[in-house]
């Protein structure tokens, strides 16, 4: 075979280019892939409109029914056409509570002891790494440690499989989640503001009181919020813990328990008694709504939080 | 004259300084606690378990899960959990990591910031209405429309369900690893003239693909770990025969475990109630093996970038 001479290789390479410059080509393969991105986005989206859509149809007929107020305040009944969620809202009040007085408190003071007291010993990464893997246990497993310390050798405490244990076990839960998000929030407070305040002889803990918490406060916030409403929703260790899905005549806090997740859970599949104008579904449904308006609720209270949080943090 | 005293200030404040370090410190040690307790709760339930159940291997390994019938065979549960956690990576990687690519690479600063909140909504939507969902909606309109005259709750159902819980989860973690990508690489890449597909496909995703291996070992440890959906879709009531068919009816771990405590075969004090211990002890297991493989890779991403 030939070699091409230096003259016709520069005017094949010349050609070549003009060809790659002037050629209307299309991008095939780039419209196959924003297509196909746009889809998944757009499917994605359709599931979360749908769900939404089938829970607000779901719940008119219960709503319509019953009406909002008492469907609001009034006890489980026997047929659907008469029930209310009210035991439900007590449950889900005193779990989101428990979450409020106990994770919150124990997981802030944790977030700022592994921030800005502990030292890079084997032991405080060791508590990082744990706190790491407990956000990864599945709730149920967190039903099952409830479920024998608190109920069973906590009994004194608890009287049992009552809202105080579910509380207590929903506040375990939750925990790690306070922790990781009160850490991420205090690390991203500048260190020259603890400088400052060390530097004009303040105590460890006066910066941290003084400068740091006010500083890392709306992120400390935001994870305090996202972790109430994941306690709202969770249902799992509920079950293991025993709530109650059937009839439940009056709320005590050291009796028989349920919340408003449990209640879906038990409807969602039940079959309506003979006669009756709306179906167990329907109430789930209605449930659901409610349960939904909480849990967006808090939800979007933290993606605002921090919204607002990152704007400032760019804005400085 | 200048004493050691002077330069130590006020002893009150060194005392209070003490005991805030020294609560803040029990604090973090709680955590620790809980694990321990973890821990203990179940070693404790499966000791109490295997003490109880008569030790025939003929009956205990015969297939199936019927606690009330002393057929214990894990098999059974840890097939259901993993055929249910297969279909629902099938449903929430090419969702979620489609989401997290358009949001990283295309979506404009406007688009991204309406579309991730939307996400995050989802992300925080309870498990328990996802489940309701599934029944009332995907099982009559989706599942059984495609397979006529298949059952109206199965391990395709309970699949897709959870499917849906786990695409956020997903999106979240690859859209971070996507993120963590360095613009340098990607300018590179466009200036050697590469397109936009090429970039993203050759450069982008290659750079990122410990955090999205790390994505998907997540979200197969949530979808292993998830309960509602899978105890109310999958169509078990705490017991059954093994089955592998996505179109049957199955049990799942978590299933099991629920209905252990609160189903039909709850009776307290019994090895059917104690077998609840030794599904969350294999349970706890496999979770904490999948997250520990996904945080060695997601520090892989830190390392490099």
């Amino acid at each position: 075979m030939a070699l091409a001479t230096p003259a016709t290789g520069a005017t094949s390479a010349a050609a070549v280019v003009r060809q790659q410059l002037t050629r209307r080509s299309t991008d095939v393969a780039g419209i196959v892939m924003l297509v196909t991105l746009l889809f998944t986005l757009l499917v994605t989206l359709a599931v979360l409109a749908t769900l939404l859509g089938q829970v607000v149809s779901g719940a008119r007929p219960a709503f319509a029914e019953v009406g909002v107020g008492n469907f609001l305040s009034r006890t489980i009944g026997s047929s659907p056409d008469t029930s209310g969620i009210f035991p439900g809202l007590y449950g889900s009040f005193f779990i989101g509570l428990g979450v409020i007085l106990v994770a919150v408190p124990l997981g802030i003071g944790a977030a700022i002891y592994l921030e800005e007291y502990a030292t890079n010993s084997w032991f405080n990464r060791f508590i990082q790494v744990n706190i790491r893997n407990l956000a990864g246990v599945p709730a149920v497993v967190y039903g099952v440690l409830g479920l024998l310390i608190f109920t069973e050798y906590l009994d004194v405490l608890t009287g049992g499989s009552t809202v105080i244990a579910a509380a207590l076990t929903m506040a375990v839960l939750v925990l790690p989640i306070v922790i990781i998000t009160s850490m991420e929030a205090i690390r991203a407070v500048p260190s020259g503001l603890r400088d400052a305040g060390y530097g004009v002889g303040a105590s460890r803990w006066e910066v941290t009181r003084d400068h740091v918490l006010p500083y890392a406060a709306p992120g400390i916030l935001t994870g305090t919020v996202l972790s109430i409403a994941r306690a709202l929703g969770e249902a799992a260790p509920l079950i293991i813990l025993g709530a109650i899905t059937g009839l439940l005549g009056d709320t005590s806090m050291r009796g028989a328990f349920t919340a408003l997740p449990m209640l879906i859970f038990a409807w969602s599949g039940r079959s309506a008694p003979p006669g009756s104008e709306t179906t167990w579904a329907n109430s789930a449904a209605a449930a659901g709504l409610t349960l939904l308006v909480l849990v967006l609720f808090f939800n979007a209270a933290a993606i605002v939080l921090r919204n607002r949080f990152e704007k400032k943090r760019t804005g400085t | 004259m200048l004493t050691i005293d002077d330069l130590q200030g006020s002893r009150k404040r060194r005392n209070r300084e003490r005991s805030m370090r020294r609560l803040f410190q029990v604090a973090a040690i709680v955590s620790i606690v809980i694990s321990a307790l973890i821990l203990f709760t179940l070693f404790r339930g499966t000791f109490d378990f295997f003490s109880k159940i008569d030790w025939d291997f003929s009956k205990l390994k015969d297939t199936g899960w019927f606690p009330r019938r002393s057929r214990y065979d894990l098999s059974t549960i840890i097939v259901g959990s993993i055929v249910i956690g297969l279909i629902s990576l099938i449903v929430a990687v090419p969702f979620g990591l489609g989401v997290a690519v358009y949001l990283s690479e295309y979506a404009s600063r406007r688009v991204r910031t309406v579309v991730k909140p939307v996400i995050e909504l989802l992300a925080g939507m309870p498990s328990v209405v996802v489940g309701y969902f599934a029944l009332t909606f995907i099982s009559p309109e989706i599942t059984q429309q495609i397979f006529s005259g298949s059952r109206d709750r199965n391990m395709l159902l309970a699949g897709l369900g959870i499917g849906i819980l786990v695409i956020p989860i997903m999106a979240s973690v690859s859209e971070d690893a996507l993120r963590s990508v360095p613009g340098s690489l990607r300018e590179a890449s466009y200036g050697i003239g590469a397109k936009k597909v090429t970039t993203v496909t050759k450069v982008v995703l290659p750079a990122a693909v410990s955090g999205l291996v790390a994505a998907f070992i997540i979200a197969a440890s949530r979808a292993i770990g998830e309960t509602l959906v899978a105890s109310m879709a999958a169509g078990l009531d705490g017991s059954g025969p093994f089955a592998l068919s996505p179109l049957d009816a199955g049990l799942t771990m978590t299933g099991a475990m629920t209905n252990a405590a609160g189903g039909t075969d709850s009776v307290q004090g019994q090895a059917p109630f104690y077998a609840l211990y030794l599904v969350g002890f294999v349970l706890f297991v496999i979770t904490l093996v999948l997250n520990m493989i996904g945080a060695r890779f997601v520090r892989r991403v830190r390392q490099q970038y």
